[in-house]
């Protein structure tokens, strides 16, 4: 049932006979489509798609842009999820014909410029990851911490260890960590972290053995400390035979400071959407490119895009290689935008983004750590977690803070994540913001924890300013409604 | 040297410094151990301002073949169809394209309503209860959509037709090593699914059999026929990769009994792209519902009754379950299935029939074309907007010479199946015009004529 407030939908909109687009007429003699298809095959009823004008459409998508939020559109400390500027020149090269509209199966000879490209920003990244080789193909960071895994995996089954069944994950990492080992075909333990934040050396040394495949970590770590027990954790998991998983989610915290590749990591995957500026779209496309040691090269997912003489090739010669990934050659376009960001920065751009997101988030966990608990105290880098317990003691649940944002035209940072943190709040200002927004936006947590002490309704009953209020989750996936269906 | 995107200024600098009570950054970074510090700069190149970057670019742009500066007759996957104008215009508002996955439903209803949108459209197209918010793409798809189907039967053999994508069977390959699936290949037989192998394959250990619809030589298979083969096992499941473009005219997969139907919506709104981001889509029958990877959008209420959408079904998703997930995927392709929206939402019920329409003309006359000027179209089944042309000579040397000519020539099969060297797989969109198909195929009969 639509009620009178409900913003419509495309299908609600539909008139008969409206149309939207634009075909040229049949320029053919036409041939006689009965004869050539069985009835049981062409379509009775037309699929239900909206009938629409021009300007009926684009007024929707309009309206439903303005009920959405983006990073152009305000300040977006979202924790682990590196929401930085989207820089428009980005926009700008991958809509140049040359690169949007080459086949993928043209012949290599005709798309030099794509691969070229390709193979340059494979370079880069080898450099600022201080890997021996990258891949570009997984489509995003999951599909790359799979296709990570799944080289580890080739790797022991060739050196004849198939007992390497495990894959070790710290309490605090991402879920997808352990969702991609399960999807890789190993089982994930779990190792503990210690009082600092840090993976608990003594609990590793526990559950590596015989049957450690890898070991995945993110540094710095989700809680944003960096490991700097490294060399020591890579020396525990690679004495026991087992590899070390570097998860680049982090990486905007370390450019031109520290590499993977240093720090004893033998595969790598990074987020180019995150630290490489995407953009994310509404959650994707992203694009997820693996780095890997020398030991590892031969296991790349194929094809590998390497120089040849004076020609880049799409080398599918690769007989230990894990296979395919994913059709074509990866998330081209989002690649081409990673290039340029990388090519506008420089080595002593990347080094400042990395110094500027961390001195950025210290700022902000000093001056927050008023008001909020701050469970690790050490320095931080690009981003730190807050605990909302002082607040949950009074009513007031990191939830509602994070709703209460909203109506200061915010848009909340992470919540409730890592696991290993009660009421957690993880923000990450990123080095594209200006200190005036992060006054602002500290002023507005100080206002928001002042108000939870003295009327925390306020916050508890936030939004009050949002085109709708909290939604009914509860009723959504108990009776889940996926799709309109015209009454 | 200044940087555009960064607004640190020294002032700033010494404030924030003396906030955190640190005299330099370096005190921020001195838990990195010395073992591990980057020594010098990083060996990277040397930033350029904007206008040199973008000259530089567009020259390496330009290097390329474009399915602009040439006409293409190249398909296998990725078509070159007509783009509304409209959907770069929506993709490119920054509320869209600079937001992250709608997490905070309050302030990304616009996102989360266009999805519901786009499962909607997918759906209906498909003829399926339920679509979810988009995959990778129809590879990567189509691999989920086999390990779905060994979850559910909790059986490991995955029947798949040759005639599928070759590149998506390699996916599946890929993806079944991890979750140790039995991956059993079905040969192709005059352009179709070979039947009677398939059903010697299909037993009780099967899990699914999937096939593509119409297939990787543009043929139309046999659906009613493959479900009964497949119902002879009461647990296997019948999953077909379809290209959505064609379920504007071909009977949906839903109305054949499809459990699972996934496939590329890279026809509707999304450039070529050297082969991605394109935009994989997955359906399923209503009792999967809990089961399908990726982000589900849902249909809810706020607290004063007002219609809204949110993210739902979660419990299956990594952040939530994670091990026990049934999938890893996270990000997926919003802005891309945003851009299919908006090109469905212009086709809409009438235009997408027709461009179905345009594409089987134009190709129905080009293979009367091809026949005519003596050149061999082998596979005589129904057929979309694909063909295969036996050329008896160099397929590849054919091609260098339509580029030439200013042609995108079609795939050469031989480049992944022994069976057929020298033949061509050709698309036909609503894009070729007359005089295009016509002089293409003088084209080839003319190199045909000289090499015989």
């Amino acid at each position: 049932m639509q009620n009178n407030t409900d913003f419509p939908l495309l299908f609600e909109q539909t008139k008969p006979g409206r149309t939207g687009y634009s075909l040229p007429p049949l320029d053919v003699p036409e041939t006689d489509l009965s004869e050539v298809f069985e009835s049981a095959y062409i379509r009775s009823e037309p699929a239900e798609l909206p009938e629409l004008s021009e300007l009926q459409i684009i007024r929707h998508y309009t309206a439903l842009s303005r009920r959405n939020y983006g990073v152009d559109s305000g300040f977006y400390p979202l924790g682990s999820c590196t929401m930085k500027y989207n820089p428009k020149i980005n926009e700008d090269v991958i809509r140049m014909e040359g690169f949007s509209h080459v086949h993928p199966y043209q012949d290599t000879k005709t798309a030099q410029g794509a691969l070229e490209l390709m193979f340059d920003l494979q370079e880069q990244l080898k450099e600022i990851t201080g890997m021996h080789e990258v891949s570009l193909q997984p489509a995003a960071g999951a599909h790359g911490e799979w296709t990570g895994l799944m080289m580890i995996r080739a790797l022991h089954e060739k050196n004849g260890e198939m007992q390497r069944t495990k894959v070790i994950v710290p309490d605090s990492a991402h879920g997808t960590n352990p969702a991609s080992a399960t999807v890789a075909g190993f089982e994930s333990v779990t190792v503990k972290s210690n009082e600092e934040g840090l993976v608990d050396l003594d609990d590793l040394r526990r559950v590596v053995g015989e049957d450690t495949a890898a070991l995945m970590l993110t540094n710095p770590n989700t809680l944003g400390l960096f490991e700097k027990d490294i060399l020591e954790m890579a020396k525990i998991v690679h004495e026991a035979g087992g590899k070390l998983y570097y998860d680049g989610a982090n990486l905007n915290a370390i450019m031109g400071y520290t590499r993977p590749g240093d720090m004893g990591f033998d595969v790598v995957h990074l987020n180019l959407h995150k630290t490489f500026t995407g953009p994310h779209g509404g959650g994707g496309p992203g694009s997820g490119p693996v780095g890997v040691s020398e030991e590892l090269a031969a296991f790349l997912p194929k094809p590998v895009v390497r120089r040849q003489g004076d020609e880049i090739i799409l080398d599918e010669n690769r007989p230990d290689s894990i296979g395919r990934v994913k059709p074509y050659y990866g998330n081209f376009g989002i690649n081409v935008r990673a290039y340029t960001y990388i090519r506008t920065m420089g080595p002593e751009g990347l080094k400042r983004v990395s110094e500027y997101a961390v001195l950025n988030a210290n700022y902000m966990m000093r001056r927050l750590s008023e008001a909020f608990d701050l469970p690790y105290t050490q320095h931080c880098k690009h981003e730190f977690v807050l605990s909302g317990r002082r607040q949950k003691k009074l009513g007031v649940r990191t939830l509602d803070i994070a709703k209460r944002l909203l109506d200061f035209g915010y848009h909340p940072p992470t919540i409730y994540f890592p696991l290993n943190v009660e009421e957690a709040l993880m923000i990450e200002p990123t080095e594209t913001e200006a200190k005036e927004t992060l006054d602002s936006f500290i002023d507005t947590m100080l206002e928001i924890a002042a108000d939870a002490e003295s009327h925390p309704e306020i916050v508890q009953e936030a939004p009050h300013t949002t085109v709708v209020s909290r939604m009914d989750e509860t009723t959504a996936a108990r009776k889940p409604i996926l799709r309109y269906i015209s009454e | 040297m200044d940087f555009r995107y960064l607004p640190m200024t020294e002032q700033d600098k010494e404030e924030m410094l003396q906030t955190i009570g640190v005299k330099d950054t370096e005190e921020l970074f001195s838990d990195i151990p010395e073992e591990v510090r980057l020594k010098g700069p990083l060996q990277i190149k040397e930033p350029k301002s904007e206008g040199e970057l973008k000259a530089e670019l567009a020259a390496l742009a330009s290097r390329n073949v474009t399915m602009k500066t040439h006409a293409s007759f190249l398909g296998a996957g990725v078509y070159d169809h007509y783009i509304p104008s409209i959907v770069d215009h929506v993709i490119s508002r920054s509320e869209f394209y600079t937001a992250y996955t709608p997490y905070q439903p309050e302030i990304s209803q616009g996102e989360l309503q266009a999805i519901f949108e786009f499962q909607t459209m997918i759906a209906e197209l498909t003829g399926m209860d339920v679509a979810n918010s988009s995959m990778y793409d129809g590879g990567t798809a189509l691999a989920e959509a086999a390990t779905l189907s060994a979850g559910q039967t909790r059986k490991k053999k995955i029947v798949v037709s040759e005639a599928v994508h070759p590149e998506s069977r390699q996916v599946i390959d890929s993806y079944g090593r991890g979750q140790h699936l039995e991956i059993v290949t079905v040969p192709h037989k005059d352009g179709l699914t070979d039947l009677q192998a398939l059903e010697e394959a299909v037993d009780a250990d099967t899990a699914s059999v999937i096939v593509q619809y119409p297939n990787f030589f543009g043929q139309v298979e046999p659906l009613a026929d493959i479900r009964n083969i497949i119902d002879a096992q009461p647990k296997a499941m019948m999953v077909v990769s379809s290209n959505p473009l064609a379920l504007g005219f071909l009977t949906p997969p839903g109305s054949f009994g499809a459990d699972i139907v996934v496939g590329d919506t890279q026809v509707f709104g999304i450039p070529a792209q050297f082969g991605g981001p394109h935009c994989g889509y997955f359906a399923s029958s209503a009792k999967l519902m809990r089961k399908l990877p990726g982000r589900l959008v849902g249909q809810t209420k706020d607290e004063e009754g007002r219609r809204g959408f949110v993210l739902t079904l979660q419990a299956r998703e990594q952040h939530i379950r994670r091990d026990k997930a049934t999938s890893n995927i996270c990000s997926n392709q919003a802005l891309n299935a945003l851009a299919s929206s908006v090109a469905m939402s212009a086709l809409g019920k009438k235009g997408v029939a027709e461009m179905a329409h345009l594409n089987i003309q134009k190709a129905h006359y080009m293979k009367k074309q091809l026949e005519a000027h003596g050149l061999q179209v082998i596979f005589q089944g129904s057929f979309f907007n694909e063909l295969v042309i036996k050329v008896e000579d160099d397929a590849d040397a054919l091609n260098d010479h339509l580029v030439t000519q200013g042609f995108i020539g079609g795939y050469h099969l031989g480049r992944t199946d022994d069976r057929l060297k020298n033949h061509i797989l050709v698309a036909v969109t609503e894009q070729r015009t007359k005089e295009q198909i016509d002089t293409f195929v003088r084209e080839v009969a003319a190199v045909h004529a000289k090499q015989y």
